[in-house]
């Protein structure tokens, strides 16, 4: 008799991976479902002020984003280091803001047109000079409504 | 025979791989977006409001370009903010013959601060070289007094917060009967307290 076909009577049962499949599939449903693909990617450093006043952005299809913040590192070099805006995939003066605006307006369906709201994303470290530009240039093109984009938490720690 | 009654099976063990490598792409692609901020409603551009407006109605903020909050030419700390912009809007200085006369006010109703909430007006002026970090945390202290006196009026008036006024108004389960209810209700605590913020840039 071979003595490693014997069976000890105190082995540890093989754990039952039976159930694998379903506990990824949930988490694969979560992540699908939370998923947002990223249409441009943000080439500014853009770290966001934290504010305990804030609402939630209800559609998503009713909002034009405006990031604005240093250059990351890879674009430093040709960009400099000052705070700048970026508009889509490339960076822009302010005097440009307008036209994107109404670019990404005439986008949207006719009934949505009234009702956009502009996404500020600033870099905390931005000045207001910048910020008081691109409002300059929202309120030409009657973009009024804006959102001061931030992460909720404590004002005071900014 | 009887095998050949049977199904044949499909083998299950490589789903558990399939479903890996899908959840691992989804993991890589995520970027769960901040989509929360706040609000705020530029004026139009044709108004250019040369309104004359007493200066005991305005309580001007300043901040500077080392990012230092100035009430009315004084130092003040953030945290203080928020009382002095209460205590500023609240005070109805308004005496009781005059139309503008503030009877929910429940400040000092001190002659030297503001009338009535409908007349105070606060302006906030930013240096161009102020840091928006700073004007944030300025916002936001200022959207929490109004925050704070619309809730309070809220409370007596309607026995809610205003927020939950809001979220009632928000809601989509609502009938429209219920909505416009809200609306009514917000408008009117809205009208009490009105957001008169001015802001403008010094370079």
């Amino acid at each position: 008799m071979s003595k490693f076909a014997k069976k000890k009577d105190g082995e540890v049962p093989a754990v039952s991976t039976a159930s694998l499949p379903d506990i990824v599939f949930m988490l694969l449903f979560f992540f699908m479902t939370v998923t947002v693909m990223k249409d441009s990617s943000v080439k500014v450093s853009n770290e966001l002020p934290q504010a305990n006043e804030i609402k939630k952005l209800e559609k998503k299809d009713r909002v034009i984003t405006i990031y604005v913040g240093a250059p990351t590192k890879e674009y430093t070099k040709t960009y400099g280091t000052e705070p700048k805006i970026q508009l889509n995939d490339k960076f822009a003066n302010p005097s440009e803001v307008g036209d994107y605006i109404l670019m990404e307006r005439a986008k949207k369906s006719q009934e949505l047109q009234n009702v956009l709201t502009t996404s500020l994303k600033v870099d905390k470290n931005a000045n207001m000079g910048l910020i008081a530009d691109i409002k300059l240039e929202l309120r030409k093109v009657n973009a009024l409504k804006v959102n001061y984009t931030t992460y909720e938490g404590d004002a005071f720690k900014n | 025979m009887a095998l050949r009654d049977e199904m044949p099976q499909v083998s299950a063990g490589s789903m558990a791989d399939i479903a890996f490598l899908l959840l691992i792409f989804f993991l890589v692609t995520t970027s769960i977006e901040t989509d929360s901020g706040m609000n705020r409603l530029l004026p139009p551009i044709d108004t250019i409001s040369t309104m004359d407006v007493k200066k005991k109605n305005i309580l001007a903020i300043t901040v500077n370009d080392k990012g230092e909050l100035l009430i009315d030419d004084d130092i003040v700390a953030l945290s203080d903010l928020k009382l002095l912009a209460i205590e500023f809007l609240d005070n109805g200085g308004a005496i009781s013959s005059d139309d503008f006369y503030c009877s929910y006010c429940k400040g000092k109703r001190d002659a030297k601060s503001s009338d009535s909430p409908l007349k105070a007006i606060i302006s906030l002026i930013t240096s161009r070289d102020a840091v928006y970090e700073g004007y944030i945390s300025i916002q936001n202290e200022l959207l929490l007094a109004y925050g704070e006196l619309r809730s309070r009026e809220a409370n007596r008036l309607y026995n809610v917060d205003y927020s939950s006024l809001e979220a009632m108004y928000n809601a989509p389960d609502v009938t429209s009967a219920e909505k416009e209810k809200a609306k009514k209700k917000i408008k009117a605590i809205q009208n009490m307290f009105p957001l008169n913020l001015s802001e403008a840039n010094r370079n």
